[in-house]
Order: structure tokens, then sequence, then C-alpha cells
């Protein structure tokens, strides 16, 4: 029988220890000048250093190693004054050069920190997650294996390989292992991952999407009996797509973890593989014998040495710590903490603040993005960022319905046919022929023919029977496929029914 | 006319004495004569040569200025990429492969307006002291046609030697360009680590190979060098600094004042009689011409060639792991059902040699975890200290001297099947790549007990390669005033097919 998430929590301690790989937005790849625009025809961004003809030589990307500082430098970390790149050797084929350049004893940031926040049962808890080190590294191409049961390597019939992500830019984010967070791990892990999230995109240093895999994390969790010393076999969960994933990995893992050792069976030390429509972890690649990837300092490329001077230039230069901005937005909102603590949850904080920047009033840019948007969203299982409506889009929604050009009704369908991809709000609102009908003349007639064809329901009305009013207007706003305003319809229908 | 010097061409394509067309066209008619014999081409590039050749002419004719080599022409070792020229580093696992781009130093030589005759044949992946382990057979010592050339560019030493061309390109990891040069009675520089481009150059270890100039005398070899020479913002490695005024230092070649440091460790036991003969009185003629000999020591030199057998292999065994059959080059195995992994095994399997092998062998073993330490990290602790021996030297001397090699050119097959006597040829010409500094090996005369060339070493200074060039030009000079003619001109006369 499954284990309860109390159960296990009752028992065991969760350690996490998380690795996030941020890929940088950088015009160019992190060692050639090929460029990084994400969907170009496959192996059309490529060049002799990226596919690793003979001869070929890195050079380092400068933007790259400027981006990484400012990470570091956000994340609280030490910048070192001397790093080196090192070789990660072992064969695929999608990895041309048969080693990844990477970083290894020498990482460019080193021993920083994140502070999170969760609503805790008696209100907010504040967590600090340490940071071992903030490495750079450059992503492998992409495989496709075609044929085959699993969609692996293994069993394929042929596999297809596109080079155009190979050397692009990546940032390694390690923490060290985080204790005590006992059965708050899985909010502590997704609040971690959102913090950095935000924080990346406040720096501009990367595009963040989780689903594009521009953020990936690797969630490693072990348990270990409450006040026990010794730490407890990990797992390392990939293909973590989504900070709900993140949530749903961990507290899953936890749980198989828990049921493993309940049976007195162990832990195996392996990779394994998320699986969204499940929850659940499939086994990967043990890591049992830790495979031998024999690094060395990377010959072909000088050490990095930030200049001290720039290294200050760019902790001058860097914006708003996320956490500090959002208590301003706050309070120039006046919204209440639970409010609040719902935006940062549904992921719509930064577009609330771009809607209302926009010129959107924050109440309707927040009911807007946290009710329908959010639905639909949800329904679409689609991160909000990535559906096709902007902040730009619903303040224009919002102006429209001020002005009462748009009822909220019709705003829904603006919204629909925005993300359905039909254009900008005006185009659909234009494609589709919606506008408020106001002219009461149009209203009556409609009025009329209702009255007209549910005369039980009307004679109901007459007799002072109201509440079959909802019946008849509900009629007339269908008649008029919901473009009337159903306040100037009821006012309309109870004049015409009553006055006579 | 292939018997003269490349400046000497040059200047008769500058009086209008010749053409670069008829230059070439004499080196291509050397070539499909003697070459069968040496075989230092693994392939001519007859067209295209003519072809550069009549675009020079053609600028020349239009009054353009010209680079002062332009028009003359070049055989270039087969390591180094050259667009849409076969390119093979001496290895079947390359068999085929036309690379869609030029390495810089292609684009130097071009820019140069030098005649890229075609690629010389090398020891595969650049491993190796005598040519033997090339894929496509060995090159021959135009002195002697069951010796060898020298490797690992003995495809290159050799066609100077043969009078096939005036001038080459080589690549020296461990010697690749001075023991050849030494061998064969000519001349060759690997300058300062950085001061060539390594881009398009294929590796075989990093941290140590460097490109450099071949020719058949110190001018010539000057002439090249700048025309290759600096800074490249595609090699990270490439240093962002003037290039050394080396060709000045060969037209004035002056010892006077200056101090030769004898090392004391690279001489004595294990050195060839006749070399040591030959090393003695060069040491000798830079005394009369006014330098002051002094001894010095480098006590760490001993470790070079093991700390050399570690890092080398190390690097090789990651830099030759992109040779998977995915991308280019020999595909095997590749039948229905056959895994992307047995193809890269087969391929590798059948596409290097056993000189690759045993090298990739050994630095995969010496960089794994567990040994890292006590191999490639002792290793690196060896460099500096060998680094640490020169700097110490330099502080008394301008420049370090030291024969070449330790013998003379020795026969096809002796020593293939002995890697370590193999790799003792290298011992004099290891540590100036492990320190990064520039070394130059010139004709110091025959041996006489075999009538063998012998080379002579000249050590300088990172980034003071004119040193090389102001003491080696001195020495060329009462060299020749002592034999009367260059030392090529007692070679044998090669027979035609």
């Amino acid at each position: 029988m499954a284990l309860s998430y109390d159960e296990v929590i009752s028992k065991y301690e969760p350690v996490l220890g998380l690795e996030v790989h941020v890929e940088l937005n950088t015009q160019s790849k992190m060692f050639c000048g090929c460029s990084t625009i994400f969907g170009g025809e496959p192996n059309t961004q490529t060049c002799p250093v990226c596919l690793a003809l003979p001869g070929a030589l890195p050079t380092v990307n400068e933007k790259a190693i400027e981006s990484t500082i400012k990470i570091g430098l956000a994340l609280n970390c030490s910048i070192a004054p001397f790093s080196r790149f090192a070789r990660k050797n072992y064969f695929y084929p999608d990895m041309p050069k048969n080693f990844q350049i990477s970083q290894y004893d020498e990482p460019i940031c080193t021993n920083g920190y994140v502070d999170v926040e969760i609503e805790g049962d008696e209100g907010p808890k504040s967590f600090r997650i340490d940071i071992e080190r903030v490495h750079m590294e450059e992503d492998t191409g992409k495989s496709l294996h075609v044929g085959g049961a699993t969609g692996r390597i293994h069993g394929a019939e042929y596999s297809l390989l596109d080079y155009n992500r190979a050397g692009i830019p990546l940032v390694e984010i390690v923490t060290k292992i985080v204790p005590g967070t006992g059965k708050y791990a899985p909010e502590v892990a997704k609040a971690y991952v959102a913090e950095l999230r935000d924080i990346l995109r406040s720096l501009g240093v990367s595009d963040v999407k989780m689903e594009q895999g521009s953020l990936r994390c690797d969630a490693n969790v072990s348990l270990r009996l409450i006040g026990a010393e010794t730490l407890g076999t990990r797992s390392e969960t990939k293909n973590v797509n989504s900070l709900r994933s993140v949530e749903r990995a961990i507290r899953g893992e936890m749980v198989r973890h828990a049921e493993l050792l309940n049976k007195g069976e162990r832990v195996v030390q392996e990779t394994r593989h998320f699986q969204e429509e499940s929850g659940l972890t499939r086994s990967g690649r043990s890591k049992e014998q830790a495979e031998d990837y024999r690094y060395f300092p990377e010959p072909d490329l000088v050490p990095v040495a930030p200049d001290s001077v720039w290294i200050e230039t760019l902790r001058q230069s860097l914006p708003e710590r996320p956490s500090i901005h959002r208590k301003r937005l706050q309070e120039a909102w006046s919204v209440p903490d639970k409010e609040m603590a719902a935006m940062i949850n549904a992921d719509v904080l930064n577009l609330v603040e771009a809607t209302v920047n926009e010129g959107a009033d924050p109440t309707k840019a927040r009911s807007w993005w946290l009710g329908e948007i959010s639905r639909i969203a949800n329904d679409k299982d689609m991160a909000i960022f990535d559906l096709a409506i902007t902040a730009t889009d619903v303040a224009e929604i919002v102006a429209l319905v001020n002005a009462g050009e748009l009822t909220d009704k019709l705003a829904r369908q603006v919204i629909e046919g925005v993300i359905a991809g039909e254009g900008k709000p005006a185009e659909v609102i234009s494609a589709r022929g919606i506008k408020v009908v106001n002219d009461d003349g149009a209203l009556m007639a409609a009025i009329e023919k209702v009255c007209a064809e549910q005369p039980e329901t009307a004679q109901k009305i007459r007799n002072g029977h109201l509440p079959a009013a909802g019946a008849l207007i509900g009629a007339v706003m269908k008649a008029t496929n919901g473009q009337a305003d159903a306040a100037r319809v009821r006012e309309l229908l109870l004049g015409h029914l009553l006055q006579r | 006319m292939i018997h003269l010097t490349a400046s000497q061409m040059a200047s008769k394509l500058i009086a209008g004495e010749t053409t670069s067309v008829e230059l070439t066209q004499a080196h291509l008619h050397r070539i499909a004569e003697v070459d069968s014999n040496v075989h230092a081409f693994l392939f001519v590039d007859s067209k295209g040569a003519l072809e550069q050749a009549a675009a020079v002419d053609a600028k020349r004719s239009a009054g353009e200025k010209l680079a002062p080599l332009a028009g003359v022409p070049l055989a270039l070792k087969d390591v180094m990429v050259q667009k849409g020229i076969p390119t093979t580093a001496g290895s079947k696992i390359l068999e085929g492969w036309r690379p869609p781009y030029d390495s810089t130093v292609v684009t130097n030589l071009k820019n140069n307006g030098i005649v890229i005759l075609g690629k010389t044949n090398m020891d595969e992946f650049a491993m190796g002291s005598s040519t033997e382990n090339s894929a496509f057979g060995p090159t021959h010592n135009p002195w002697d046609l069951t010796r060898i050339p020298g490797g690992s560019g003995g495809g290159s030493s050799a066609a100077l030697a043969a009078f096939e061309a005036p001038l080459a390109i080589g690549t020296d990891t461990g010697g690749s360009i001075r023991q050849p040069a030494a061998v064969t009675g000519t001349v060759g520089v690997k300058p300062t680590y950085g001061g060539v481009s390594r881009f398009g150059l294929i590796a075989f270890s990093s941290s140590l190979d460097q490109a450099g100039p071949c020719a058949r005398t110190v001018l010539d070899a000057a002439l090249l060098h700048e025309a290759i020479a600096g800074h490249d913002p595609k090699d990270s490695t490439s240093i962002n600094a003037p290039v050394p005024q080396v060709v000045a230092a060969a037209k004035t070649g002056d010892v006077k004042g200056m101090k030769i440091g004898v090392v004391k460790e690279l001489n004595g036991e294990g050195y060839q009689s006749g070399v040591r003969l030959r090393f003695e009185e060069s040491l000798e003629l830079l005394a009369d011409a006014g330098a002051e000999i002094v001894e010095v020591s480098a006590p760490n030199f001993e470790y070079a060639l093991a700390a050399y057998y570690l890092i080398a292999p190390s690097e090789c065994s990651s830099n030759l792991a992109r040779f998977d059959a995915m991308r280019y080059g020999l595909r095997v195995g590749d039948v229905d059902g056959a895994s992307a992994e047995s193809v890269m095994n087969l391929t590798r399997e059948v596409g290097f040699g056993r000189e690759v092998k045993r090298r990739i062998i050994l630095g995969t073993y010496a960089l794994s975890s567990g040994y890292y330490d006590a191999y490639y990290g002792s290793a690196q602790k060896v460099r500096t200290l060998i680094t640490q021996d020169f700097n110490k030297a330099f502080e008394k001397c301008d420049v370090m001297v030291s024969p070449t090699c330790p013998t003379t050119a020795f026969k096809i097959g002796e020593k293939s099947n002995d890697p370590i006597a193999m790799y003792l040829n290298d011992i004099a010409t290891i540590p100036v790549n492990m320190a990064g500094i520039g070394g130059m090996s010139l004709p110091a005369g025959l041996a006489p007990e075999d009538g063998l060339p012998v080379g002579f070493q000249i050590m300088a200074p990172a980034m003071q390669d004119q040193r090389m060039y102001l003491v080696g030009a001195v020495l060329e000079a009462a060299l020749l005033t002592r034999w009367g003619a260059p030392l090529l001109s007692q070679a044998p006369e090669l027979v035609g097919k």
C-alpha cells in the first residue's frame, strides 16, 4: 500500500540538492560565433568549431563570462580571480568533440546563497539555500532517436543529430546539500527554482523558459531517519520541466524512497526521469559505478581572469533583488499577503506588473491573469508565460472594458482568441465581430421575440416573480451572441414586462 | 632553378627573370620525377598551385605590391587544414576528407602569395620520429633512401632536401620540425608557443603543438616565419604581441658579446661521436665569431621525456575523441542494425594505427580518476620545473644550444618495434616544447662515421625568437665558408623513376 506523505515525513528527513542548468541568451555560442536562436532548421547554426572539425579551436564568448559573473554576484557568490575550463570526456553522438568543455575544480563562482520564502502552516517561512558553485559549460547537440520502443538510443532504428544547440552557453548552478526543510522540502525546492528564475530574469541573462529547456532542474533527494547524522542514498531526477514538476518530483521521490526504506530495501544511486503524466519517475542510468570523465584543464583555452574593477562595475549594475522588488510592488498596489502569495504561486507577478506598467489598474490586471488566463494555462497544461498573450494585450483589454466597449464576458472571448493565435485584441474583436450591443432597438427586438417564445416565463415575471428573469436574460444574451450588456438587458426586459 | 634558396627565387621573381608559374612548374616537374622514390607528398595540387602562381604573376604584372615570398612554392604538412584539399594528418581515419575551411597558417600563406604545392607525409597525427607511422607508407631520406627523414614532419624535410620545394610548413610537438631538419640537413624552427596560430592545425597535443617554418637556409626560414606568425583571435593561446623581428636578425647575424649556453645534460653519453664532433666544431665557430660559450645546467631535463609521454598522450586521447565516424572521415561497420557505438568502435579500430592507439590508451589511463595526480598531475609539475631550469639558465646566457638529436638518421624499420628507442630520439628537443619557448635546428655538417647530416639546436627564451636567427645566421655563414658550398650539395643525386 502506498505510503501517505504525512507518514513519510513523520519518520524521515529529506535532504535536497539542486542542480540548475541555464541556457544563457547570448547572441552567439559559448566558443564560436554561431547563432543561438531557438528553432532554426537542423544543422544550420553550425561551423567548424561547434561541429568539432579537425583543427578547429574554441574561443571564449566574453558576454557569457559577463553573464555568469552577474549570476554569481546576484547569488552572493565569490568570483574567482582565476578560473579554468576543463574537458569532461565521454563519447556520445550528439557531442561533437566527444568531450564537453566545462569547469571542474576551478569554477568561476563559489559559495553563495539564496533566501526563499514559502507559505508555512503558521505564515511565511524563510529558508536559506547555500550555493556551492556556479560554472560555465557548453550544451550538447540534440539527438532524435527514431524507431524503437523507448525513444532512447538503445533499440532505435536510427538517430538524427542536430548540432544547432551544440555549444550554446550553459551555466550550472549547484546548491550545497539542503537539510532542515522537513515537510516543506517540495515547496522549498519549487520556491528556490522560482526565485532563481526570477533572479535570472531580472538579470536579463536567460529566457528562463523551463518548457523550452532554457532552464532545467535536476533534483537530488535522499532520506534519512529523523535525527540521523549520515546522509541516505540519493537519486537524481532529470527532465523536470516546470515549477510544479519540481514540487511533484520531489514529493514523489520522497514517497518512493520511504517505501523502499520501510521495506528494508535500499535506494539505488541513479539518474531518474520525471514523467509529467504520472508524476512518477522511471529509472535511468545507474550511477553506482561513477563514470570516469577524465577531467583535465582545457589546453585550448587560457584561464579566465576577470579584472576586479570590472567585477565591481557589474556588482554596482545589478538590478533590484526580486524579493525586495516584490515587497515594493505589494506596497504600491496595497495587495494583501494572501493575494500576493497567490500571484507568486501562479507565477503571474511579472505579468501583472508588466500589465500595470502598460496602464492597467492593478486589481483588474491581477484578476485577469490570476483568473481567466491562469485557467486557460492550466487547461492547456502550459506555462502562463508561454501563452500567446502579452501584458500589453491584457492592458488593452482592461482599457476596453473600462471604456464600456467590452463586457467581461466579451473580454473573455477576446482573451481566448488572442491565446488561440488569432492575433492582437483588436484583430480578434474585428475578426470575430465582437462588440457590445448597446442599440436598445436591437435589444428590444430580441426581448420581444424571447417573451413571445416563452410566454409562461414572461407571465411569471409579470406576476412579480423576478428570479424568473434570469432565464429570459440568458436567452437574449444567447440570441445576441453574448454581445449584449446583461445589465442593460435586464433593465429593458423588466421595463418591457412590468410597465405594461 | 629548384636548387636556389627561397629568397633567391623571390629576387628572381621581383627582377622579372622568372615567373611563379615557371617556378611552380619546375617544382611540380621535380616532384613528378623523384617523389616516387622519396614519397614526401601525400597529395600534389598541381592545378591549384599553378592557379595560385598565375594569380601572383598577374598581380605582379599589374604592378601590385607583393609580400617578400610572393610566388615562391611551398610544401604543406598534411596536419594543416586547407580548404577543399584532402587533409589526412597521415591517418586512414581522415582519408578522403576535404576540409571546408582554411587554417590560419594557410590563410596567411595565401595572403602572402605563397604557392602551396601539396600536402606532405607525416607520422599519423604527428605521432612519431620517423614518418614510418604514416598510414600511407614511409617517406625516404634523400641522403639515403633506406633511412628515415625524421618525424613527424619527414615529408616536409625530405621535400626540402630533395629540392621538391624550397619552403615547407612543419609542426613541432616534441621535435617534429627540428629532428627532421637535423637528419635531412635542412633548417627548421619551432617558434615560441603561441607565436603562430594553431587554428586549423589538427591537434595532437594542444599545449605543445606549434607550427613553424622549414627551409634550406636560416634567412628563408625567417622570411616564412614572419609570413605565418602573428596574433590570431581564433586561437585563444595565440600571443597578442608583435612578431619578433626574425628576418632582420637573420640578415644581421651577429653574436658578438652574446653568451651561448651549452646544456650540460644534452651532450655526452648516448650521443653519437660524429654528432658531438660537429657540435663542438660549431661552438668553436661561434666563439671565433665573438660569442662567449658558457656551460649551463638543466637538471630536470632528464624527466622531460617521461613527463612528455604523459602530457602528450593525455591530451591526444581527448583531442582524437572527435574521430568517431559521425560527421566526417572514415565510417566502418555502418550496416543495418549496427549501433552508433559499434560504428564508433569499429571505425576507430580500423582507422587508427598502432602508435596512435598506443598513445590514446596511455593517455586515457594517465587521466583516469585515481591516476590523474600520479601521472598527469606530476607531469605538469615536471613541466614547471623544466621551465624554471630554462629561466635560471637564461639568466646566464642569451641562447642555449645542444645537438638537435643524439644520432643521425637511422634505417627505416630499425626502431619500429622499440617505441622507447624511438622516443629517445626526441630527448633534446622535447624540453623546448615543455617550456613553450623557441627552438631552431640547422645543419652542422656530416658525421664522419656515416656521412649523414647532424643538426645543431639553438633555444631562445619565449618571444625572443630573433636570437635564434642571430646565432643561426652566423653559424650558417661560418660553416658555408668552411664547406665552400651548402651541405645539401653533398647529398647524392636522386634518380628519377
